[in-house]
């Protein structure tokens, strides 16, 4: 202590956050990473068309560059109304999850959450199987709300609503003296998420032919991708990414837990409901439209705090994209096997994966110590 | 407010009151605390474990609020001041703090300057120069590119110091900065600290233990007991046996060191 007092007569700096070069090559590396497996991704399926093929067309119908004469009849269909919106919708769902999941990892302080732990999960299921099950339970409804509605199907409605307002139930009834202390949340998420997984239970003892549908949900699958399911997600997942990602710094400070949060000047309880409800809203927007797709919420904040450290500021951006690459790889994995759920591939290969890293790094990293 | 009493209070409680609201009724920790901190003032805030003197750094900071009195800072009531505003003025230093892992020295200072924060992703010239001034001053700055949790307890309390320095604060409060620490480094600490508040003029409340150790470190300490402040001046004046006694239920020994301060001294036990 004695030395450090000369050392402070000098105008010196400390950086405290990543270089630009850091920032460049991580984000980079991801951006590389999500248009490849993008590109391979559309390339690839039952019907080879070949990369130059799927450049071509990416390249006509997004970019509106001439059509090389060269392109097999019937790809361009192929590639632009059944792999693309496929793939994408892996990217977005990818990126979504990988997002949410870092965000309640921090938000809770706690390694075991992924995007579905407060309730988002069970509140969707029953949303959805109770869509999937509506001409049986209530038939009047079922044709009255037609197919439709913008465009989207009732079981994308009924995931979404029931994953959104879980949350929102669980949020209500945690908080108490105006504040919401995380571990109230996390305990009263598991109670409903508990609740809801005995309703969702119940409706697939009495599912009779819709086992299979409901089976296949719950596992994840991105097999019913279209434009309009993107057209609905796509806007939602962009506004909650740039609202979370442009809160890093709450989530660092959140991280010290809340009174030196306060502190350090942060409206505690305002950020923390924010936070939740935006990661729920990507959540949701996600589930809705793949399914309660496992572990890559889990996985992809961990591999990326172990690679790249636990400062949100680059975190965020980077759990978008190596999540998307994530789900994009996974999904043409599931494709390529004969069309199984992404969740079954997810979990089959994510998890022993997360495992031997988890082995391999001399430190395993819990968000916070004790 | 008068000119003059901006200028020379800091902060005050004027009769505050807090209970916690427990599920079998409330739990009253402050009766009627009235304490003044000058601006440069040094205070050793001195009390039962369970006085209430975490309590009462809390109602400074403005996470808790009085059930009754009023707290101000700089002469306002701190129901006025915004979070922000409060925290570019008022640093703490906590008893307990949950460090998260996988963080380096230099970025967990770095987080002291969040209430300063002008951009949006980057810092500014000005952060990383208080961060390196904070770190100095710490005693910090060979661990700035350590990991916080790879700190042993003495450079990890050093650390925490760093991060409350990093937001330039004009009041330092601080909680128990001696626990676990040994003999030297609550020394160095301490006197730390104290240079600070002579070269720079920071006020500083800190709650502490050991009252030789305040009586060494704080020109003024302050008793905290039965929810009330029941003796507030000159350790000299303060820190009898008498009020030991009575304070703690413990009975000590006056002595006098060879350069003929008082020192209170524990019989067996």
């Amino acid at each position: 202590m004695r030395a450090a007092a000369t050392a402070s007569t000098k105008t010196q700096t400390v950086h405290t956050g990543p270089s630009l070069t850091r920032v460049t090559v991580v984000l980079g590396s991801g951006a590389i990473l999500v248009l490849t497996a993008m590109v391979v991704a559309v390339a690839i399926g039952s019907v080879g068309v070949g990369v130059g093929d799927t450049l071509a067309i990416l390249g006509h119908r997004l970019l509106g560059l001439p059509l090389a004469r060269s392109v097999a009849p019937g790809a361009e269909s192929i590639i632009f109304d059944v792999r693309l919106p496929r793939v994408l919708t892996a990217m977005l769902v990818g990126g979504g999850l990988g997002l949410a999941g870092t965000v309640f990892q921090a938000l809770l302080r706690n390694p075991m959450a992924d995007p579905y732990i407060i309730g988002t999960a069970a509140g969707a299921s029953l949303g959805a199987i109770a869509g999937l099950m509506a001409p049986i339970l209530l038939p009047v409804l079922a044709i009255g709300m037609g197919s439709s509605w913008l465009g989207l199907g009732l079981v994308q409605v009924l995931a979404f609503a029931g994953g959104l307002g879980t949350v929102l139930l669980v949020y209500a009834v945690s908080r108490a003296n105006g504040r919401v202390p995380v571990v109230t949340l996390l305990l009263t998420g598991y109670a409903v998420s508990s609740v809801l997984a005995a309703g969702v239970a119940l409706l697939m003892f009495f599912s009779g032919q819709h086992l299979g549908a409901i089976f296949g949900w719950l596992m994840g699958s991105l097999a019913a991708a279209k434009w309009t399911n993107l057209a609905f997600a796509a806007p939602l997942l962009t506004i909650s990414a740039v609202l979370l990602i442009v809160r890093w710094r709450g989530l660092n400070l959140l991280l010290l837990g809340d009174g030196p949060a306060a502190n350090l000047g942060l409206d505690v309880e305002r950020e923390k409901l924010m936070l939740t409800m935006l990661a729920t809203l990507a959540t949701s927007t996600v589930v809705a439209i793949s399914g309660t797709i496992g572990f890559v919420g889990l996985v992809v904040p961990h591999v990326l705090r172990l690679a790249i450290g636990p400062d949100h500021r680059l975190l965020l951006p980077a759990s978008v994209l190596y999540g998307a690459a994530l789900l994009t790889v996974a999904d043409l994995g599931a494709r390529v096997a004969g069309g199984i759920p992404v969740g079954i591939v997810t979990a089959l290969i994510g998890a022993p994966f997360f495992i031997w890293l988890l082995r391999r790094s001399r430190v395993v990293r819990p968000v916070v110590t004790p | 407010m008068t000119a003059a009493l901006r200028s020379d209070v800091m902060t005050s409680l004027e009769g505050v009151a807090f209970a916690y609201p427990m599920p079998e009724g409330r739990r009253e920790v402050l009766r009627s605390v009235d304490l003044t901190l000058a601006r440069g003032d040094l205070v050793a805030l001195v009390g039962t474990n369970g006085s209430g003197k975490t309590t009462l750094l809390r109602l400074l900071t403005g996470v808790l609020r009085p059930d009754a009195g009023v707290v101000r800072f700089e002469g306002r009531p701190l129901t006025d001041w915004r979070r922000l505003d409060l925290a570019r003025r008022v640093a703490v230093l906590p008893q307990q703090l949950d460090l998260p892992v996988g963080f380096r020295v230099a970025e967990l200072v770095g987080m002291g300057r969040a209430p300063h924060a002008r951009r949006l992703f980057a810092s500014t010239e000005a952060d990383e120069r208080a961060v390196a001034r904070a770190l100095a001053d710490a005693g910090a700055l060979e661990l700035t590119d350590r990991f916080a949790e790879e700190l042993s307890g003495g450079e990890r309390q050093r650390l925490l110091v760093a991060m409350a320095l990093a937001q330039e604060p004009d009041l330092l409060l601080l909680d128990e900065p001696t626990l676990h620490l040994d003999l030297a480094h609550q020394v160095a600490l301490l006197g730390t600290i104290r240079r600070l508040r002579d070269q720079r003029g920071l006020t500083v409340l800190a709650v502490l233990h050991d009252l030789n150790l305040a009586a060494a470190f704080a020109p003024r300490v302050a008793i905290l007991d039965d929810g009330r402040v029941v003796a507030d001046g000159p350790p000299a004046e303060v820190l009898s046996p008498e009020l030991v006694r009575r304070v703690f239920g413990v009975q000590v020994d006056e002595a006098r060191t060879p350069d003929g301060r008082r020192h209170l001294a524990l019989r067996e036990v």
